[in-house]
């Protein structure tokens, strides 16, 4: 039986995506580093669309590959461009136990349900109401939409909290940088007169 | 094929791509490449959720009016708010690095640790004195 053309291009995303993740270890620049994630997320956004997820692929490609690569960047701009690590200390160790893990999550997915099975339970407890629900209850087309919005509306608020505490960090953590700033320069300044 | 390799290999190479992150994430010793190893990390996970959406078959979940199967739309929602989620996570952790930097004057692990050790030095030199 000849594999179709889905199954194609998701092997080769799958491929890509791996090739990614081994150039993300080898290299040591970080610009490349970051460029490499950003490659990284816009090829996961197509082999999320090849898997039907259309909204998740739009806002991975806006928030993974976009706004992820732009903050990394203005990290790099602020810091250092280069990592200086001369050596990778306990390479195998953290090889060994990357490879248990790995194989002990293969050997689990032995147990699942295969991919695209029909009969898998995911299908079978709340979604098919959802499905009919959407249209007759919600009256929104898109599927996702009706459950983000009105289903599971409670995740969502959770989600902005999330969202607003890692905002009130980011502030607290940057913006304070500038009163450190300016003390010590009103310090300078002041021990500069005494001298 | 045999069954077990069409119906898991997508989990598997999934998979691969977790036990990168999580392996970029132990052996380096750069803060920003550890962040962007959790980040693969990440990514992978969604990949994993999306893949047991996946409906033989089955289309995006939207209606057109026509009898389809669609794929499950739960699992798209749940991952939908863990990339967002996710930014800021990583919004948050960056900004860490940048105050790390400041301080320290590195974001390298060999650096920090040298840094601790020169202040501790110092520290002695001082309470010797």
């Amino acid at each position: 039986m000849a594999p179709d053309m889905v199954t194609v291009i998701d092997l080769v995303l799958l491929a890509l995506l791996c090739a990614a993740a081994v150039a993300l270890i080898l290299v040591r620049q970080l610009f490349a580093v970051a460029i490499l994630a950003g490659a990284f997320s816009m090829l996961s956004a197509g082999l999320l669309v090849t898997l039907d997820a259309v909204d998740v692929a739009f806002t991975e490609a806006a928030v993974g590959a976009g706004v992820s690569t732009v903050l990394l960047l203005g990290t790099l701009a602020l810091t250092q461009r280069r990592s200086e690590e001369s050596r990778r200390r306990g390479t195998g160790p953290a090889l060994l136990a990357v490879v248990l893990t790995g194989g002990a999550l293969v050997y689990a997915t032995t147990d699942m349900p295969g991919f695209g099975d029909p009969e898998a339970p995911g299908f079978r407890h709340v979604v098919p109401e959802y499905i009919v629900g959407s249209e007759t209850d919600i009256g929104v087309p898109n599927i996702v939409t009706s459950v983000l919005a009105s289903y599971r509306g409670y995740d969502t608020l959770g989600e902005v909290a999330v969202i607003f505490t890692a905002g009130i960090g980011v502030l607290l953590l940057l913006g304070r940088r500038r009163e450190d700033e300016i003390q010590d320069e009103a310090r300078r300044s002041g021990s500069g007169d005494e001298g | 094929m045999p069954e077990a390799i069409t119906e898991h290999y997508n989990y598997w190479l999934v998979i691969f791509l977790l036990m990168a992150g999580l392996f970029v994430t132990i052996t380096s010793g750069n803060l920003v490449k550890k962040i962007v190893g959790l980040n693969v990390f990440q990514t992978a996970v969604f990949l994993f959720y999306i893949s047991l959406a996946k409906l033989e078959g089955g289309t995006a979940p939207i209606l057109t009016g026509e009898p389809e199967r669609f794929s499950n739309p739960l699992p798209h929602v749940l991952i939908l708010t863990a990339i967002v989620v996710g930014v800021a996570t990583t919004a948050l952790g960056l900004a860490l690095v940048v105050r790390i930097r400041e301080t320290y004057g590195s974001i390298e692990e060999a650096g920090l640790q040298e840094a601790d050790r020169q202040d501790e030095l110092r520290a002695a030199a001082e309470q010797g004195r």
